[in-house]
């Protein structure tokens, strides 16, 4: 326990602050009252791998490492779509994984969000169209934000999910 | 592996690691795999081509690794109507590969169990993508079945469906349980959520075009693909990319693993519920992909490795930091390794969970990292070592516990090894003899040639096997997971467990659904 503790402190705190879609700080500080003002409460994840690679999963991994830190920004990955206010896609959507992809967002409650991760959820893929595939997410089921990238880096997520909270605040009621 | 004995006549197949090829009968093929598991031989892949426009049917080909090197045997199918011997009796991991050769091709072993392995959601029984009449974009035709599984009856028994979709940030795949109160009895897997049409997609892409599509069949293990690839290519055209490049290529390949292990030793000790490994590991983590992405313009350095060598050059101020950094981790990867040893609830999740001993390890052909957990010592970089790794000596890591532990333990061994690895290619790449080019335009790839790249990645082999067609296309390109020889292991190694444990045991193999999807 006490080199643990020792090790806890010997590295301090190493997280950073959210990257701005812009530089300007102001749109970072405005993460949390978009957050608020949309859901009023923090920000629930839900992952479907669709058929990716992995890379885009490692790096969606690594937006919880000390460095991103996303919790500290209230956001948080579910285990249950029934929990989750946005959904985050990955992959070209095989044939395969359409129909859980299409019940997973029929799980969600309303208001609800969806990202497309990455190159292929964006349609714009290394596997192109073909037999086993069924194409971009927006194929299955409403696109709010796609993130570019292959895979999008922690930081192009992290913008990402801030573009769909800031449309979706933006969004007439 | 001398297969004259056989009755067989071997070609010399060109590459990095000793190989070779020989056309085989259906009962040369049964004896052939025989004499391997004798000569402590495994499979390492199995897959099917189309050659009825060059008037030879179909073609089986299977990859078998003996202590001598790979042999590849060549056994043609008149027409789909023929079968091939089943090979489970001598390699159980031949099952899934014989299912999902029948899926996309259309020939089928003499095996009882003929169950689809590739369609999930709906099973075309007549159409067949990797025939070459088989148009990429074409419709399959979706005829809804029930997977038969296998089912657990008794008192108090009951079943729980897991997946697709899980509740973490990882690949889909379904696990079916049969349990009793908390103990598994059973579990079967059912793989091929992410099965999106790779190998279709290879026929007549150019080369250039491969590189990029193999650097994607298993995003973790991009560099090791893109190796692999770019060896294939190379022994095509005998042709030996500089040196420089070599040392690079074995440089990404040990960040590669690295970053991995240290990954998953974090997330396996989060799963035991040591948050504190989690942060830690995930933090070293980050510092190395960071690295990557200043060094080489991508933090899982994805299309770096081409044919020919690389896309690009590394700076000498990058060498310098990995050189610093590599001592750096070290220094912290043992420091936290004692708290790991040292922390009793830890060692109480790891100890005897998920167990696979050596005996079962043998016998169902477990490999790569997992192998060496379950006492089978091989590893390509020591067993064939070629140029850097002749001169690099890289320490095996093997235990014999066969569980979680013995996993980590594993892990642990190799990112310190590869720590090490990483200090003496840094130092070897600041020396002046090995300056020079990463690149050199290969020459033109003769046509109707078979190649094969064989790289150990951090998971384990992976394999790549290249058929160059007319005009310097691919012909037919199937690259080969470690995943498929693991994946059935992971269904022993549950059996007797508790299910609250199964993220932990599935944590600690970490198999790729994608790299065997395809």
């Amino acid at each position: 326990m006490y080199e643990t503790l020792r090790q806890i402190v010997r590295v301090g705190i190493r997280s950073e602050r959210a990257p701005a879609p812009t530089a300007e700080d102001v749109v970072v500080r405005r993460l949390h009252e978009d957050i608020l003002r949309t859901l009023g409460r923090a920000l629930a994840l839900r992952h479907v791998d669709a058929g990716s690679c992995n890379a885009c999963e490692l790096e969606s991994q690594a937006l919880s490492n000390p460095y991103y830190n996303v919790e500290g920004l209230g956001i948080r990955y579910v285990a249950s779509p029934r929990h989750a206010d946005a959904l985050m896609v990955t992959g070209p959507v095989t044939k395969n994984m359409a129909v859980a992809l299409r019940r997973t967002y029929d799980a969600m409650p309303e208001p609800r969000l969806v990202i497309a991760v990455g190159a292929c959820a964006s349609g714009c893929g290394v596997y192109g169209a073909n037999y086993a595939t069924v194409g971009a997410v927006s194929e299955i089921v409403p696109v709010d934000v796609a993130i570019p990238g292959c895979p999008p880096s922690p930081v192009s997520l992290l913008q990402g999910i801030l573009a769909a909270v800031g449309a979706s605040a933006a969004k007439p009621r | 592996m001398n297969i004259a004995p056989l009755g067989l006549v071997a070609a010399p197949l060109a590459g990095r690691v000793p190989a070779q090829r020989a056309q085989v009968s259906s009962g040369q093929l049964l004896t052939a795999c025989r004499l391997a598991w004798e000569r402590d031989g495994r499979l390492v892949a199995l897959w099917g081509s189309d050659e009825r426009d060059l008037h030879r049917g179909f073609c089986l080909r299977v990859v078998l690794e003996d202590p001598e090197g790979l042999t590849l045997l060549e056994h043609t199918l008149r027409d789909d109507r023929s079968r091939y011997p089943d090979l489970t009796p001598i390699f159980p991991a031949a099952n899934r590969m014989q299912r999902a050769t029948y899926d996309l091709l259309g020939i089928a072993a003499e095996s009882d169990d003929q169950r689809p392995w590739l369609w999930t959601a709906g099973h075309a029984t007549h159409a067949f993508p990797l025939r070459r009449d088989f148009a990429p974009t074409a419709e399959m035709p979706d005829e809804q079945h029930e997977y038969a599984f296998v089912r657990v009856d008794g008192e108090g028994v009951h079943e729980i469906p897991v997946g697709p979709v899980h509740a973490g940030i990882i690949e889909p795949g379904h696990f079916r349980f049969q349990v009793v109160g908390e103990k598994v009895l059973r579990l079967e897997e059912r793989l091929g959520y992410t099965h999106k049409g790779v190998e279709k997609r290879f026929e007549s892409m150019t080369i250039d075009d491969g590189a990029r599509l193999i650097g994607r069949v298993s995003g973790d293990s991009t560099v090791a693909y893109a190796c692999a690839f770019a060896e294939a290519v190379e022994a095509a055209a005998s042709f030996v990319p500089p040196a420089r490049a070599r040392w690079i290529r074995a440089l990404c390949l040990e960040r590669e693993r690295l970053a991995n292990h240290l990954g998953d030793i974090g997330a396996i000790g989060n799963d035991a519920g040591f948050a504190f490994g989690l942060a830690q590991f995930s933090r070293l983590r980050e510092d190395i992909l960071r690295l990557n992405e200043a060094a080489f313009g991508h933090r899982l350095m994805m299309d770096i490795v081409v044919p020919g060598g690389l896309s690009r050059e590394l700076g000498f101020e990058h060498v310098h930091a990995m050189h610093d950094e590599a001592d750096r981790v070290a220094r912290q990867i043992v420091r936290l390794r004692g708290i790991y040893d040292e922390h009793a609830g830890v060692q109480d999740r790891f100890r005897n969970c998920g167990r696979a001993d050596p005996k079962l390890a043998r016998s169902l052909g477990l490999m790569g990292l997992a192998g060496r957990a379950s006492g089978q010592a091989r590893d390509i970089r020591c067993d064939f070592p070629s140029a850097p790794y002749d001169l690099l000596e890289v320490r095996l890591a093997t235990h014999t516990a066969g569980d979680v532990w013995a996993r980590v333990a594993v892990r642990f061994d190799e990112a310190l090894e590869s720590a090490r690895l990483i200090g003496t290619i840094t130092t070897a790449l600041l020396d002046p003899a090995t300056k020079g080019p990463v690149h050199a335009p290969g020459p033109d790839l003769p046509a109707d040639r078979i190649s094969l790249g064989y790289v150990e990645g951090w998971r384990g082999p992976v394999l790549v096997a290249l058929e160059i067609g007319e005009g310097n296309v691919i012909r037919r390109c199937h690259p080969q997971d470690p995943s498929w020889c693991n994946w059935p292991v992971v269904e022993h190694a549950v059996i007797g467990n508790i299910v609250p444990d199964f993220p932990l045991i599935n944590k600690s193999f970490n198999l790729s659904y994608s790299g065997q999807d395809l």
